[in-house]
């Protein structure tokens, strides 16, 4: 198995998190970063292996790269998945994808057209129970659905101060882009696409010009209606809590990262489950990784994706034109505010 | 200053009083709520004294400074226990990071701002001092203990597993310096990639550190494989100490702590819980563990 040759752009908490994972990876050699953030390049010079860059484009130039990822503010990532891409570089890019669909259209069909393995990170298509999730919709075992809520809530911005990027909108700041794209996108693999919206709430709590929650109504394209509310002005959750509420006619399944609550009006022995309700824990369903930090699915993502980088082959799980469907629900939502 | 001196065999927790519950989001909103002020913290760590738990385990919650306050102001009741601080609460940092960047973060949570902090050298003082940086910080984070007997001090294993895997060993070294020096203290790790963190400390010169990490018999965040895992428990020299014995609590607690007597390496075990049966049962049980370990 040769090496291969990795880079990261963007230092910040996902970036340094990507960076300890895939320094981790078994051959997978970190040979670069790039941030603009001294106090962090700093470090990295002292403790580090890996070069330190200023400008993505001369690491690309530089490097020689087989793969990039990129964990830059979202508006920086149209510019440098291009720039990537058009060197023939794999990436893996930090969601939500881009600033525009127009944008996000363009760098899906380059990689496409240069057959590169592209992938998002939306990491809770890596969480065993909502895996679970997925696989019990698409076995029928709660009948025809009836109704969905997405759901998020977290402690984000809990006081009115000046913020960075994420408390601008054009930049892909506010709970919408940044914190209600992973319920989104969540929900349009898990039980279905969003064609329609029926209605939106976006509200400030706390942020100046942006929205800290909201709330919609959406129409799936099978036909299913039901609800998003995400929420990241609320301290009462410790830490984001996703979680995903479908309901059949033959049952309902509730969904968190921790644990998947099917009940069910008649017992399905295909399936093992009994009349009424059944737990099952991530315990159980996590998807087992050779290095861990803060999560199966944050580790469990990058193998994924340096699979797929080792076979030359693009990936099915958090492609980028499933990452630019969320890009075009958020616009649908915005525009029906 | 005794250093190597023996770790208790029970460890208390503190995860069941902050919310946290690796099995179920819901139990641990129930948790937050149960345990809404200080009281009902000391009434549980109270309880679990009178059973015979000697040492506290406990990250740097803002709220654990209420309980040393406590403890500081009730000497006689206090007086062998023993508190084991592990820093830093990493969501407290987490969401600064999301929301004020790293620079924003250091900012709010050095004492006085960095500016003030490096009044002479300012940022380039920072940035070439990175071991200074991490000492202020660790002091900050120690305040809260004063006057109270830590006699070892954990790094999370969120950072330490981030320095692992960023393979920036030396800062380990650093530490583990830092730690001895200044508090007396040993260092102590939480990792989830135990057999890496062995190798990693090996590596930089630390021999033979305190290492708590996932054992248990679901192989559950036993990162690299319960194989290998169960091999560094019997072969290297570390001082083990067990959590998440129980599997975020869906293993039966009978079978799970009977697993740990074929390592009789393991120092202490630690687990958290808020109920009085739950804490005299497991104590039972990790006692008798440990008995039958010795035989081995």
């Amino acid at each position: 198995m040769n090496t291969l040759r990795a880079a990261i752009v963007g230092l910040g908490k996902m970036g340094l998190s990507h960076a300890a994972i895939l320094t981790a990876q078994p051959q997978v050699d970190m040979v670069a970063v790039c941030d603009t953030s001294v106090i962090v390049t700093s470090a990295f010079k002292k403790y580090g292996k890996a070069k330190v860059y200023g400008d993505f484009r001369k690491m690309l130039r530089n490097e020689n790269l087989d793969l990039v990822v990129i964990a830059t503010p979202t508006k920086l990532h149209y510019d440098m998945v291009r720039a990537a891409l058009e060197h023939g570089v794999h990436v893996f890019c930090e969601k939500p994808f881009s600033l525009n669909s127009a944008e996000g259209q363009e760098l899906v069909q380059l990689a496409e057209s240069k057959g590169l393995v592209n992938q998002l990170g939306y990491h809770n298509h890596f969480i065993g129970t909502f895996r679970e999730m997925k696989r019990l919709l698409e076995n029928g075992v709660i009948g025809e659905l009836v109704h969905f809520s997405g759901e998020a809530y977290g402690p984000v911005v809990t006081k009115e101060k000046v913020g960075t990027w994420r408390s601008k909108s054009s930049e892909g700041g506010g709970c919408l882009f940044d914190y209600a794209s992973h319920v989104l996108n969540l929900l349009q693999e898990v039980v279905g696409r969003p064609v329609k919206i029926n209605g939106s709430l976006l509200k400030q709590i706390y942020s100046k010009g942006v929205e800290d929650a909201v709330y919609t109504l959406l129409t799936l394209e099978n036909g299913l209606t039901g609800t998003l509310l995400v929420n990241w002005s609320d301290e009462t959750y410790r830490k984001m809590s996703t979680s995903l509420t479908v309901q059949g006619k033959n049952g309902k399944i509730v969904c968190d990262a921790t644990e998947i609550k099917i009940y069910l009006k008649q017992a399905n022995a295909a399936e093992g489950l009994e009349a009424g309700w059944t737990v099952k824990w991530i315990t159980d369903l996590a998807i087992p990784v050779g290095y861990y930090l803060r999560g199966e699915e944050y580790s469990a993502q990058i193998e994924y994706f340096v699979a797929n980088v080792r076979r030359q082959q693009p990936g099915t799980i958090n492609t980028f034109e499933q990452g630019l469907y969320t890009d075009k629900v958020i616009e649908m939502i915005q525009n029906a505010a | 200053m005794q250093l190597n001196s023996s770790l208790d065999r029970v460890l208390f927790g503190d995860n069941q009083f902050f919310g946290v519950n690796h099995a179920s989001d819901e139990k641990s909103r129930a948790q937050a709520m149960r345990f809404k002020d200080d009281q009902s913290i000391i009434r549980v760590l109270d309880q679990a004294i009178d059973l015979g738990v000697r040492t506290f385990m406990c990250t740097t919650h803002d709220r654990i400074a209420n309980i040393c306050d406590h403890i500081r102001t009730h000497p006689d009741r206090y007086r062998y226990f023993k508190v084991l601080p592990c820093m830093p609460y990493a969501h407290k940092y987490a969401n600064a990071v999301t929301e004020l960047g790293i620079m924003g973060t250091i900012n709010q949570y050095v004492p006085g701002s960095i500016f003030g902090t490096f009044a002479k050298g300012g940022m380039a003082m920072v940035q070439g001092n990175y071991s200074k940086l991490m000492q202020i910080l660790i002091d900050a984070e120690m305040k809260m203990f004063a006057g109270i007997d830590t006699p070892v001090i954990f790094i999370q294993n969120v950072l330490v597993d981030m320095i692992l895997g960023l393979g920036m060993y030396d800062v380990f070294r650093d530490y583990d310096d830092y730690i001895r020096k200044r508090y007396g203290a040993e260092p102590g790790y939480i990792t989830m990639n135990m057999p890496d963190l062995v190798d990693a400390l090996e590596s930089v010169g630390i021999y033979n550190p305190i290492i708590c990490s996932s054992i248990n018999k679901a192989g559950f965040r036993m990162s690299g494989g319960i194989e290998r895992n169960e091999r560094y428990l019997r072969e290297k020299t570390f001082r083990p100490i067990a959590m998440q014995v129980l599997a975020a609590g869906t293993l039966r607690p009978k079978e799970a702590f009977a697993y740990l007597a074929q390592f009789p390496r393991i120092e202490s075990v630690l687990f958290g819980s808020s109920s009085k049966q739950h804490i005299a049962e497991n104590i039972e049980l990790i006692e008798s563990t440990s008995m039958v370990a010795q035989e081995v």
